[in-house]
């Protein structure tokens, strides 16, 4: 029954743990990680892989080797050869992209049952040949005769053979041609971030990853990958215990040398991981007899100046908000993804300021306040990594969980995108029992 | 024309088909009626005089698999081996003397007398996979090539490469058969008969200079008895002559004949009639038959081997981790459940490490990664069609095991354990559904042996024990049928033989002395490195579980080794010292008497269990006793097996032994129960 609308509900969900990049290439590849946290959350599901209707993948930085990487997971996943499988690609917000393309098609009545996720793995981003060292290649091979050959030699320079770093390249918006960093240089400075903030915005992620570490509440979300050198990963490896306001206001600003604000310590950590969700729509949660963990509502998303991206939130959350016609009080729980302190620390700032509401949000005046109670309690981006493609799904999934914890209702997750972007998405849990209100 | 019922002759525009399809078979082998047969059609070949000869099979799958072994059998001398040699070497010549061209298509195994036939063509096309086998594997069963075979290898590929494909027995992939020029061409199957045509329409390159050069070289008696002497070096190492002459023969028939065609046909001929007549070539023919006797259990139960696709593994110690790989590289899907991370991870290295071994394409390693999955949570268990417990030996917690996954198990799923002391009635009685229970008892190293012991208890399930056998044929493993009493088979006979070694080492006699005793009789690993091997703590626990049920007792040196924490290869030290997974053995000498005392009380050790085994019916009968012994312990394959070996000794000249023993070593060597009994027929 196509064009029939049908809710989406939240399944079920895993997730790798995240791997911080140490310079070198990581042990896992994209689709490996997909491979690695999709397997175990099939293995428990009542239905089989091969009755998914479609696999989508949120992937910035697919390998050489992984070109649509949803399919090549979906068919190592074992999903089989009929169900199609596609990738989706919106920068940070890729593995958001995906729950968004998979709601919509099963909102419609496309699918039924969908396996959406994001996968990143920043270690394996790619160190290239430059375009010129590469045309230079193409002459000297042309050359035929001997002198032609000497020629096309004299033409050679050392300089030629200068690499180009795909990851740093990834972080520079191309078109304003600022990094990534700077960019949050530039919201923080706009709305008076200290540094200071940053760096206690930043251990207070560290120390609220610490002690969810420690209460076991990943234990349900991670499942642990092993590689093929005999190590088993099971914990988010980006966590720093000692991480002080103190000790972070000792590192060297990365992005504005000598005099800015955003250091390595409060921004988030170059990082490999995978999330996946499943998503159903009613008819499958029949056929399966699935059980329902939450509900997908509603997805925005918004365009801002990619030199201001960091406020991708503040523009896609506010709309989210009204035309669900709920205040900011409403929202029980907020994930917005920690691309750097500076950056959420300037949306809430926003949210606060009448001014910017009213000038660039449409509002009538500020949104509020959110309660840092409510916000990342078990840490972001700054602690547990940002595997660009991943983070949108994982802060879905996450904000899921916490809802279940706290049984509260309903949550916003929501991130900025390079290039000049916001997502939010707005979910909210299964009725388990009666609320006491 | 006669009627011929093995061969096809078909004509199309010059093309001559010429078509091997051997009725009621489900492989071409070539007896004396395919060979007779291919005689009376070559006639009318020469005859019609077509352009080309195309040599086809006319099964979907397999070239020629080898001569008709069940053949080797009725040979009662050397005389009418040599003539039926003889007939074959006309019938080949013929073939390769055909005035036009030739060219045989290889749409899979190409086996020993297969590849012989081949080689008589004037070319050879194969199609490519990964699973199809082209070599000459006649050493394995105690001969060499007799159809020609090595003297055309040879001539084919050069005597280096041919002399260790032969000596080795050991079989090509299609694409390294081209590499070495065993084959002209590997291409896909849908491109056979082209690649064929193709091979025809080519004119034969002379020989290079560099292989002119080698072939004047080789043709001098001293290079060739240079060359001979590096490889015998190599050969030696590997298998003792006395024990396996046909590959020192092979060598010799090309280091006196290397440049004469004709003699070393002859030669070869009369080579392989000695040889097929010999008692070791009888008993590795006896085992081959025994093998394929146990690889058609299955089949006659008429179980589906086929739905065997996913396989739980409980426990990711070393034999759990290495039965889920195996399973694997077998085209299984293996989750693999431990609540020890650590365990798990190393697991999933040694399976790395064994696919990348054999599979060495990065793409079919990630492939089989792919299938094996480490399950933490043990959510695997609910969809897999076997569900396979190897934890630690505690009965308890196997019990907990199985009351657990038959909780989850899909119905019609084999419940097994691959225990190798606990009896399973009392594994299994917690279950709703008791017969669903049996034991897969797997040998150390997995991937290597090729036995698995399919253990009946009481309670299990006609039903489950036909599906347990037609899995073990699924992962391509000999299942034998075994009672549920201590040690089953292998390890019951193998362990008073161990003890005995480790008694000898506690008499002062070397390890090193111990272990050389039993391989100069043919074991394919000495006791003593065998135990380091195991493992000292599993052989203590189930030397301790095997002398409470049937007496004696296990010296005190293994159990001071134990607790001195030394538990052999895997903690670097047990009776040897361990470095690189190689033993450290010393030099030691020791004369031919002592070396023949020590190998009688390790052997009678073993008779005398295998006896008692017989007597007590733990399997079903001599023949399933010497493949058990052979294909899941290492017993000297040439010497057919414990009971054959009784045999070979005269039973009563072996009885009689014992006496002697007895009278030295004490009441370990007393005859069992079982002897008098004994009905050994020849």
């Amino acid at each position: 029954m196509p064009n029939a609308q049908q809710n989406v509900y939240i399944i079920d969900g895993a997730r790798t743990p995240f791997l911080k990049a140490a310079g070198a290439p990581g042990p896992f590849a994209a689709a490996d990680l997909a491979v690695a946290a999709g397997r175990p959350l099939l293995a428990r599901q009542p239905f089989a892989p091969n009755e998914f209707d479609e696999v989508i993948l949120g992937c910035v930085g697919p390998g050489v080797d992984e070109a649509n990487i949803a399919r090549v997971a979906s068919l190592r996943l074992g999903c089989g050869e009929e169900t199609p499988a596609w990738t989706v690609g919106r920068n940070c917000a890729s593995g958001m992209q995906a729950l968004d393309s998979a709601a919509t098609n099963i909102a419609s009545g496309r699918a039924d049952l969908v396996l959406a996720g994001g996968a990143e793995s920043m270690s394996h981003a790619p160190v290239l040949f430059s375009l010129r060292f590469v045309a230079w290649l193409a002459g000297f091979s042309r050359a035929k005769t001997f002198p032609d050959k000497l020629r096309a030699l004299a033409r050679f320079r050392p300089g030629l053979l200068k690499p180009v770093i795909g990851l740093l390249r990834g972080l520079t918006d191309p078109v304003a041609g600022i990094n990534m960093g700077q960019t949050a240089e530039k919201v923080a400075h706009r709305f008076g971030v200290a540094r200071e903030e940053m760096d206690a915005f930043a251990a207070r992620s560290h120390e609220r990853l610490a002690a969810a570490v420690d209460d076991g509440f990943f234990e349900e979300e991670i499942v642990p990958i092993f590689d093929t050198a005999g190590n088993a990963y099971r914990e988010d490896t980006g966590l720093r215990r000692d991480s002080t306001p103190d000790k972070l206001a000792k590192l060297k600003p990365v992005f504005d040398r000598p005099a800015g604000k955003v250091t390595a310590g409060n921004s988030a950590q170059i990082t490999d991981g995978c999330a996946w969700l499943v998503l159903a729509g009613e008819r499958a949660v029949a056929r399966h007899n699935l059980r329902v963990r939450g509900r997908l509502l509603d997805c925005n998303w918004a365009g801002l100046d990619p030199a201001q991206m960091g406020l991708g939130p503040a523009h896609a959350g506010a709309p989210l908000l009204q035309r669900n016609q709920f205040e900011l009080h409403d929202i029980d729980y907020w994930e917005i993804n920690e691309a750097f302190a500076a950056q959420v620390l300037a949306c809430l700032a926003a949210w606060r300021s009448d001014e910017y509401c009213r000038e660039h949000l449409g509002l009538r005046g500020a949104l509020g306040e959110i309660d840092p109670a409510r916000l990342n309690i078990d840490g972001g981006g700054i602690s547990i990594g940002h595997p660009v493609g991943a983070s949108g799904a994982r802060i879905v999934l996450h904000a899921l969980r916490v809802l279940e914890k706290n049984d509260w209702r309903r949550a916003v997750a929501t991130l900025c995108i390079g290039g000049g972007q916001g997502g939010a998405m707005l979910i909210e849990r299964a009725e388990k029992k009666p609320r006491a209100n | 024309m006669a009627q011929l019922n093995n061969w096809r002759i078909n004509s199309e525009s010059g093309w001559c088909r010429l078509t091997l399809d051997v009725p009621r078979a489900s492989q071409n082998v070539l007896s004396a009626e395919v060979i007779a047969e291919l005689d009376i059609a070559l006639e009318q070949i020469e005859r019609d005089a077509p352009n080309a000869v195309l040599l086809c099979s006319g099964k979907e799958r397999g070239f020629v698999a080898g001569a008709d072994v069940r053949e080797f059998a009725k040979i009662e001398s050397g005389e009418q081996a040599a003539e039926a040699l003889a007939s074959a070497h006309r019938v080949f010549a013929r073939l390769e003397a055909l005035p036009m061209p030739s060219v045989a298509l290889i749409n899979g195994h190409c086996l020993g007398g297969g590849l012989e036939l081949a080689l008589a063509c004037d070319f050879r096309v194969a199609a490519d996979s990964e699973s199809a086998r082209i070599g000459l594997p006649e050493v394995l069963l105690g001969i060499h090539p007799g159809f020609g075979g090595s003297v055309r290898l040879i001539e084919t590929i050069g005597a280096p490469a041919a002399l260790q494909l032969m000596l080795s027995g050991r079989g090509l992939a299609p694409r390294s058969a081209r590499r070495l020029g065993v084959v002209d061409y590997a291409v896909p199957m849908r491109q056979l008969e082209s690649a064929a045509r193709y091979a025809v329409s080519r004119p034969r390159l002379p020989d290079g200079k560099l292989k002119g050069l080698w072939k004047t070289v080789m043709a001098s008696l001293p290079a060739r008895a240079l060359m001979c002497a590096f490889i015998k070096r190599q050969l030696r190492a590997r298998v003792r002559r006395e024990h396996y002459p046909a590959p020192y023969q092979l060598l010799e028939l090309w280091r006196r004949h290397g440049n004469d065609r004709e003699a070393m046909f002859a030669a070869e001929r009369e080579s392989v009639a000695q040889l097929i007549t010999s008692a070791a070539s009888r008993n590795l023919v006896k085992l081959f038959f025994l093998r394929e006797k146990l690889k058609k259990i299955p089949k006659e139960t008429g179980k589906e081997t086929a739905h065997f696709s996913h396989i739980h593994v409980i426990g990711a110690g070393v034999m759990g981790g290495d039965i889920a790989a195996w399973c694997v590289l077998r085209g299984l899907r293996a989750t693999l459940h431990d609540s020890n991370p650590a365990a798990l991870a190393n697991a999933m290295k040694r399976a790395h490490n064994l696919f990348r071994r054999r599979l060495k394409s990065p793409r079919l390693v990630q492939r089989a990664l792919d299938r094996f999955q480490p399950d933490p949570a043990g959510d695997g268990a609910r969809r897999a069609d076997v569900i396979l417990e190897a934890i630690v030996e505690d009965r308890a917690a196997k019990a907990a095991v199985f009351a657990e996954a038959q909780k989850v198990a899909r119905s019609g799923a084999l419940l097994a354990t691959n225990t190798s002391g606990i009896p399973l009635e009392e594994l299994a009685s917690g279950l709703r559904a008791p017969g669903q229970l049996v034991g897969l008892h797997f040998f150390n190293p997995v991937a290597r042996m090729q036995l698995i012991e399919v253990v009946r208890g009481e309670q299990s399930s006609p039903d489950s024990l036909a599906a347990a056998a037609a899995f073990a044929a699924r992962i391509g493993r000999l299942p034998l049928a075994v009672k549920s009493r201590p040690g089953f088979l292998v390890n019951r006979i193998l362990m008073p033989y161990l003890l005995e070694a480790v008694q000898l080492l506690e008499e002062g006699v070397r390890g090193e002395i111990v272990d050389r005793a039993a391989e100069q009789f043919g074991m394919a690993m000495g006791p003593v490195e065998l135990a380091d091997n195991v493992g000292l703590d599993v052989c203590m626990h189930v030397a301790r579980n095997l002398t409470k049920t049937y007496g004696g007792e296990a010296p005190g040196m293994l159990a001071q080794k134990v607790e001195g924490g030394n538990l052999g290869k895997k903690t670097g030290e047990g009776f040897y010292r361990w470095t690189r997974g190689k033993a450290q053995k010393e030099k030691a000498d020791s004369d031919a008497r002592t070396l023949a005392a020590i190998e009688e009380r390790l052997i009678f050790r073993m008779l005398n269990e295998s006896v008692a085994c017989l007597n007590e019916g733990i399997v079903d009968g001599a023949d399933s006793l010497d493949a058990g012994m052979v294909f899941g312990a290492g017993f000297a394959p040439f010497r057919g097996g414990p009971v054959a070996y009784i045999i070979e000794q005269g039973q009563e000249a072996a009885l009689r032994r014992f006496d002697g023993l007895q009278e030295r070593y004490g009441e370990r060597f007393a005859p069992c129960a079982g002897w008098k009994e004994l009905q050994l027929g020849e």
